[in-house]
């Protein structure tokens, strides 16, 4: 491999937790392709594992031949948003069509977060409640809207969030990959600034540990991601592991077309 | 098993076990629960049973579907709610059993501790003598969690006498990007682990001891 050196530093951390038998994430961090893909199963026997695996073999898989064939240069937000929207109908697609032929497969699907690093730009697509965070200086914002039951039930203010987090139907999703033959997944793009820390993960992280503490935990350790990454999980884990846990974290080193903006906004000073 | 109970103004006309996954309501007679009734659809609302939980959903009725006197679409079933189709009521009630099954889980969970694992990397023997830190292990383990604190006291340098309450479940010591460790509160006790630069943390016990380290009373 004589790639330059990764803009990214990324660490990633899975556990079936402390209660399930089967660990049903899947998750695929790709420094060189500035892709981070996560995903969280579901269905009957190990289908759940099949669902979510396919989920990040693909997404990987076709980026990096888009990336060959220089199909993701200079990309628009419209144009980058396609891309990541049309990562998760494929993955939607292959998910459908595998749990239609076979009958153990029958039911499966999987929640699917894809972030994508372009430029200085990030574009976020997801289905389901796997979410994407970032943490900037000391605020920790979730940068996804889960596609629950619970957080529909927020937004038509029925719910307050402290009540959402004591109900026992955390578990409902209202959009996922593979159930339906059609999918439509929300895709956004944001700005990235440097030291800007993104975090991918399952429900079994945000379940179980506090935004407050998830923010405690990537801002001290930060200088060491997979530790970070670790704690994060027996964090998780100490708190009763009641699902799988799963993430992803990503530091941007260096955005690209961020130098310059930099150098130009240095420039403008002086004038 | 959950069920529902169907009624009309208040005399009770059957009970119908949610033993399948999809349980249809409607005028026609293919429906599961059949209500001969012209305000009601011929499809009228579906409930959908996952484990112990059950899901009504409208099916685009014509006069709609409550439930406790509200109108919805798609509603999670709690134990009790009353479901409204036209004059009649369905009434839902969850699986007792299944619940208190469910929080008896749940107290389990929380009470299977694994064994304690150190997170202590075996650290080189030469030391850094910015901060001496000593990582106290609760007496009682079991009881760390809302029990008493830790306390760290600086021995050495600028800051010594000073003393930390490790009320936070991570406590981070030393200077970022010379030398950085972390103290994590633990079900089990407190943990100790290097985070960055070249030099590890010097902890008493075994072939890292430090003579200058001392051990900490827990509070």
């Amino acid at each position: 491999m004589n790639r330059v050196t990764s803009k990214f530093d990324m660490a990633s951390a899975t556990d079936v937790g402390r209660v399930r038998a089967h660990n049903e994430d899947s998750l695929s961090a790709e420094p060189e392709l500035g892709l981070a893909t996560l995903a969280d199963g579901m269905g009957g026997y190990n289908a759940g594992e099949v669902a979510s695996g396919i989920a990040v073999a693909m997404v990987p898989a076709e980026i990096r031949k888009l990336l060959s064939s220089e199909k993701l240069k200079n990309l628009s937000d419209e144009a980058a948003q396609r891309v990541v929207a049309a990562q998760a109908v494929k993955v939607n697609a292959a998910i459908y069509a595998a749990s239609q032929n076979q009958t153990k497969y029958s039911g499966m699907g999987t929640t699917l977060v894809i972030a994508y690093w372009h430029g200085d730009r990030v574009t976020i697509g997801h289905l389901g409640d796997s979410r994407c965070y970032r943490l900037r200086g000391t605020q920790l914002r979730p940068l996804t809207r889960d596609h629950s039951w619970i957080q529909e039930q927020i937004d038509a203010g029925l719910m307050t969030p402290q009540q959402a987090r004591a109900s026992k139907k955390r578990n409902l999703v209202t959009r996922a990959c593979g159930i339906d033959p059609n999918v439509t997944p929300e895709v956004h793009t944001h700005a990235v600034q440097p030291d800007d820390i993104y975090l991918l993960c399952s429900d079994g992280l945000y379940d179980m540990v506090s935004d407050e503490n998830i923010m405690n935990i990537i801002s001290s350790l930060k200088a060491n991601l997979p530790l970070a990454a670790k704690q994060l999980v027996q964090q998780a884990n100490d708190n009763g592991g009641r699902d799988n846990i799963s993430v992803i974290l990503v530091r941007v080193l260096k955005p690209a077309g961020m130098a310059a903006g930099l150098l130009a906004r240095f420039k403008s000073w002086f004038k | 098993m959950a069920k529902v109970i169907l009624s009309l103004e208040g005399s009770v006309i059957r009970e119908v076990e949610l033993d399948k996954e999809r349980i249809t309501i409607g005028r026609r007679p293919q429906n599961d629960i059949q209500i001969e009734n012209l305000a009601v659809s011929s499809e009228h609302a579906r409930i959908i049973t996952i484990l112990n939980d059950s899901f009504l959903e409208d099916l685009g009725s014509t006069n709609g579907t409550l439930v406790n006197g509200t109108p919805i679409k798609k509603h999670i079933l709690q134990n009790n709610d009353v479901i409204e189709v036209g004059k009649y009521q369905l009434k839902y009630l969850a699986d007792s059993e299944a619940e208190s099954q469910t929080t008896a889980e749940d107290f389990e969970r929380t009470m299977v501790l694994r064994m304690p694992t150190a997170v202590q990397r075996p650290a080189p023997v030469r030391t850094d003598t910015l901060t001496k830190m000593v990582a106290a292990r609760a007496p009682q383990p079991a009881a760390t969690v809302n029990g008493p604190h830790a306390y760290i006291q600086i021995m050495s340098g600028p800051g010594a006498g000073r003393e930390l309450a490790l009320t936070k479940n991570l406590t981070t010591l030393g200077k970022p990007s010379v030398q950085v460790a972390a103290i994590t509160k633990r079900p089990q006790g407190y943990f100790i682990t290097h985070v960055e630069g070249a030099n590890y943390p010097v902890l008493n016990g075994l072939n890292w001891m430090h003579r200058r380290t001392h051990s900490i009373t827990t509070i």
